[in-house]
């Protein structure tokens, strides 16, 4: 167990017309590191995000998030607390400028407050906000409409706008989902860039030699449990975790993967 | 006839019925909020006004306070257990509400204070005919004539629509403008940013349901108050005109409240000749017909022209949940 | 006291089911019996009632105490004043739509009374309680066609009500114009009203399928369709509330508790058509595959159900089904052109308080707001009467909005 945690949660259980869901006894996430939560189809990762993130409830489980317990609140809150997500399906303001998107991730502007409707003009964010994209490579689109971005730029984009929120913690919800390969370089890229800043990462996915590529840690997920947990080395070439995969007739690629990470 | 017809432009009823469909507009049209029951809110402005005037004696500014705070409590009792759950519990409770409310002024049992199903006549508007500053009589307005207080009422209606529209131009275009926007279309991006989206869905329902309250006092202004006026008819015909004018835009809503009107201005004479012609039985049957053609209008606006005539269908704003 | 008046009442109401009123029996009106306190008839005691606009009718009481001022213009309020030489009486009485109470209202007087003499709470309460469980299953006959619909087709059909009103014009026409019998009336007006149903999907619901439209589209057209076809049912059927029949089956009495006979073959007629709706849903294999789109339309797809088919089976389920209801109800109340409506929100209110999905909830939820709905006006006046159960919507999302059975994962 990492000693310096910047997410601890405890006894977490969900589940639903009595199939568990998610059945977590204790995961500990390392401040200012990146760590990979894997596992099969159904091993309930995205579940957990949104149990974290307040967009589920359990039926028991505690967890505190830089020493505030953060159990029972609403997402709204948890996002102030600083630990924002990004979702498996991205949900990028299709009818609204990839500009106003990122104003959007401005927290704590007093123009979005009604009394105060008339402050705040956007300058400090909208500077802040046209740097962040012209790192993601987007500010040539700032004031299309995000609908007409690309499957890959929907979720640049929703990683940058994370990012515009400031968070103590990013949470991604297979950020290489469905996006083409020529981008996988400069998602990772960013990824990285995320910790290089001070943020903590925690990102699902599938794809093993991303994880291996940038994860310092990794969590594996099975059947709603956490069957393992440590360096991405040695928790890959566990017999447990290619049970798991195996077991679930998934990612057959893995062999070829611990044969790769043995030679 | 035409003439006649298009006097519907400027009229204080196609004034009071933009205001209020510009209330709606920021539920449905900016906030993605699902209210059938905008009469309610009308209803609540019309009463909470007359009563204030004809049975507690308020002067006509204290009474506007009290109708507009009235709509206030109104909002948040509709809005609070319901803003939670999924966008048809809102269009149940508040069309349901707005029944109850209708129920309630129409009933024998505040007959006292309402007058039950005869309404209330009009005692209560001396304060914006006094202040008449047109000279008595008819004057007559381009091709139209009017009488003085008819004008005054419509001049008066008038700048308030236009102020109110020119609030909610600013309102649209600000950051908190943008979160409701952002609410309309994903809920859950909100949250994750942070937004409490509920508070804004209940400002959004706060600020619409005070417009409307408002639209209901200068709704009765020239003339008596009748419950039957506040069916959930009105509400639909504020949605045909919403979806007609552009949902989502600024003028949408009083674009939509003038043609409207002149249609059905149009189309109540056409009725008329049907009665002289022997065609139909009377004016009353001759109007439900009416009411006919403003449902299917809507059913083929909401279709094929969601975006009415001012939107912007890459802007258009129905698929929100 | 109060035994006394049960008593009469009593006797006075099996007069009128036994020896046959030789009135029309649409005629509106009261008649009354006078007598002193040792149950004497008083004869040539003055009676008036007038209205709000002054007197209506005038008669003397006769040897044996009985008087009738009949007809009056209609339901509504009206004071009636009983004078003789030394007695000096006054009552308000209101004439009501409904089938509990009757056309001609019975108004028994003792000189020695000075309160106006009226039936226990608890009998009053029993009467209402039994109506108002019709009524419950009459919105529960009407709910579940909505709810199937949700099921099927993800919406909140805002035009069910005017499949409810459908049944019951048509139920009008065949009984009541062309003088069908009554259960015939029923039987074809059901039928036309799956007809219906099905022209509805056909005509709207599945082009808009097809093209895709969001949930919000739908709802508002489905309020567009409702407001032109409840329009159009006022341009023929007028504004007006008609009697459903012609036919009188007498009133039966049950303990405290008096009904027309066509009422309780109404809640028998309900609670068969209930039954084998449930048991149609849990083991007909079209019933099973409408409840297996209802869990999981994608899954149910993918697994060989012909899902357009089902809905197309729906829609003329629950237009016959709402058709039945609305007959029911034209014979409980009346038939107007907004009765669907006004039950509409009360199947809302049903749907919402079972928990929205379930069938037993739905059933027990309509059932509740049912007697909500009529035990209320106990209370409240009867201009009133749907604010009841309107209240109870309201209510229930206060405080618990997954409804009774509902569990709260449904929601949101």
């Amino acid at each position: 167990m990492p000693s310096d945690s910047i997410l601890v949660a405890d006894h977490v259980h969900r589940h639903y017309a009595g199939v568990t869901a998610v059945d977590v006894e204790r995961v500990a996430i390392p401040r200012g590191k990146i760590t990979a939560l894997i596992g099969p189809n159904g091993a309930g990762k995205t579940t957990f995000f949104n149990l974290l993130t307040g967009f589920d409830k359990p039926q028991t489980g505690t967890w505190t998030f830089d020493g505030v317990r953060l159990d029972g609140r609403a997402p709204w809150q948890v996002a102030r607390h600083g630990m924002v997500r990004t979702f498996q399906l991205t949900k990028v303001l299709g009818r609204l400028t990839v500009l106003e998107n990122m104003l959007l991730g401005a927290k704590n502007r007093p123009g979005e407050r009604l009394l105060t409707f008339w402050r705040g003009q956007d300058r400090s964010d909208l500077s802040r906000a046209r740097e962040i994209l012209a790192r993601f490579k987007l500010d040539a689109k700032a004031d299309d409409y995000a609908a007409s971005l690309s499957g890959g730029q929907r979720k640049l984009l929703e990683m940058a706008r994370a990012i515009m929120y400031e968070p103590r913690m990013v949470m991604l919800d297979e950020p290489m989902a469905g996006v083409n390969p020529a981008l996988t370089q400069s998602l990772l890229h960013h990824i990285k860039d995320l910790k290089e800043q001070g943020m903590t990462v925690l990102f699902v996915e599938h794809d093993m030699h991303m994880v291996r590529y940038v994860a310092d840690r990794v969590v594996v997920m099975a059947e709603g449990k956490i069957i393992a947990e440590g360096e991405p080395a040695e928790v890959l070439s566990s017999a447990a975790v290619v049970d798991a995969y195996l077991g679930a007739h998934h990612d057959t690629d893995l062999r070829e993967l611990i044969r790769e990470s043995e030679s | 006839m035409i003439w006649e017809s298009l006097r519907e432009l400027i009229t204080p009823t196609t004034a009071a019925y933009a205001l209020a469909a510009i209330g709606l507009n920021v539920h449905f049209g900016l906030t993605g909020l699902l209210n059938f029951g905008q009469a309610g809110f009308v209803a609540v402005g019309a009463y909470g006004f007359a009563v204030s005037v004809m049975t507690f004696g308020l002067s006509a500014p204290l009474a506007i306070v009290v109708a507009l705070l009235l709509a206030v409590v109104y909002a948040l009792l509709l809005g609070v257990p319901t803003l939670r759950l999924r966008a048809d519990y809102l269009a149940i409770v508040t069309i349901a509400s707005a029944e109850i409310i209708r129920f309630a002024l129409n009933s024998s049992a505040f007959a006292t204070w309402t007058g039950g199903a005869n309404g209330l006549y009009n005692e209560y508007s001396d304060w914006l005919k006094g202040s008449n500053p047109l000279p008595s009589g008819l004057l007559s307005l381009g091709p139209w004539t009017f009488t003085a207080n008819d004008l005054w009422i419509a001049v008066v209606d008038w700048v308030v629509v236009l102020l109110v529209a020119g609030g909610i131009r600013l309102l649209v275009r600000s950051p908190w403008g943008r979160v409701l926007k952002g609410i309309r279309e994903d809920e859950h991006a909100m949250l994750s940013l942070g937004k409490n989206v509920n508070l804004y869905k209940l400002q959004a329902l706060v600020l619409g349901g005070v417009i409307g309250a408002a639209a209901g006092i200068l709704y009765v202004q020239p003339t008596s108050v009748q419950p039957f006026d506040f069916a959930t008819r009105m509400t639909f015909n504020m949605y045909t005109m919403l979806i007609l004018g552009g949902a989502a835009t600024v003028f949408g809503p009083i674009l939509g409240s003038m043609i409207f009107w002149v249609v059905m201005s149009v189309t109540d004479q056409l009725v008329s000749l049907g009665v002289d012609a022997g065609l139909l039985h009377d004016v009353t049957q001759g109007s439900q017909l009416r009411f006919v053609l403003v449902g299917v209008a809507l059913v083929l606006l909401v279709v094929f022209r969601p975006q009415g005539i001012l939107g912007n269908r890459t802007e258009l704003s129905f698929d929100a949940k | 006291m109060i035994r006394f008046i049960k008593g009469a009442l009593v006797t006075i109401v099996l007069l009128l089911v036994t020896g046959a009123p030789a009135l029309a029996a649409d005629d509106w009106g009261f008649r009354g019996l006078l007598r002193d306190g040792q149950r004497a008839p008083v004869a040539g005691a003055t009676v008036t009632v007038s209205g709000d606009g002054g007197q209506i009718g005038q008669d003397v009481t006769d040897a044996k105490g009985r008087w009738a001022v009949i007809p009056v213009p209609g339901p509504g309020k009206y004071r009636i004043t009983i004078k003789s030489a030394d007695f000096s009486y006054e009552v308000t009485k209101e004439l009501v739509d409904s089938p509990t109470t009757l056309h001609v209202q019975n108004v028994v007087v003792s000189t020695s009374d000075t309160a106006p003499a009226v039936a226990s709470l608890t009998d009053r309460l029993a009467q209402r309680a039994v109506s108002g469980f019709n009524l419950g299953l009459l919105i529960a006959i009407a709910a579940i066609g909505l709810s199937l619909v949700f099921g099927t087709s993800r919406f909140t059909n805002f035009a069910h009500g005017e499949s409810v009103t459908f049944g019951g014009l048509t139920g009008f026409l065949l009984a009541y114009v062309a003088g069908l019998p009554l259960l015939l009336a029923a039987a074809i007006a059901t039928v036309l009203g799956g007809v219906f149903g099905y022209a509805q999907d056909v005509a709207f619901w599945r082009p808009l399928r097809r093209r895709g439209v969001s949930l919000v589209t739908l709802m508002i057209a489905s309020i567009g369709i409702s407001l032109a076809i409840r329009s159009l049912m006022q341009f023929f059927f007028g504004s007006a509330a008609r009697s459903m029949t012609r036919e009188d089956w007498g009133a039966v009495r049950l303990g405290p508790v008096v009904l027309p006979a066509t009422s309780y073959a109404g809640m028998g007629i309900s609670v068969v058509v209930l039954i084998g709706v449930g048991l149609w849903l849990t083991h007909s294999r079209i019933g099973k595959a409408t409840r297996a789109i209802s869990n999981n339309s994608a899954l149910a797809a993918t697994s060989g159900v012909d899902v357009d088919r089902i809905q197309r089976i729906v829609w003329v389920v629950a237009g016959g089904l709402a058709a039945l209801s609305g007959v029911l109800l034209g014979v409980f109340n009346q038939v107007s052109f907004d009765m669907g409506f006004n039950l509409l929100l009360l199947m809302f209110a049903g749907v919402i308080l079972g928990g929205l999905g379930t069938a037993f909830g739905t059933l027990a939820g309509s059932i509740v707001v049912g007697v909500c709905t009529e035990v209320l006006v106990l209370w409240i006046p009867a201009d009133m009467k749907y604010v009841g159960g309107l209240a109870v919507l309201v209510i229930v999302l206060l405080v618990r909005p997954q409804g009774i059975f509902g569990r709260r994962e449904r929601i949101g």
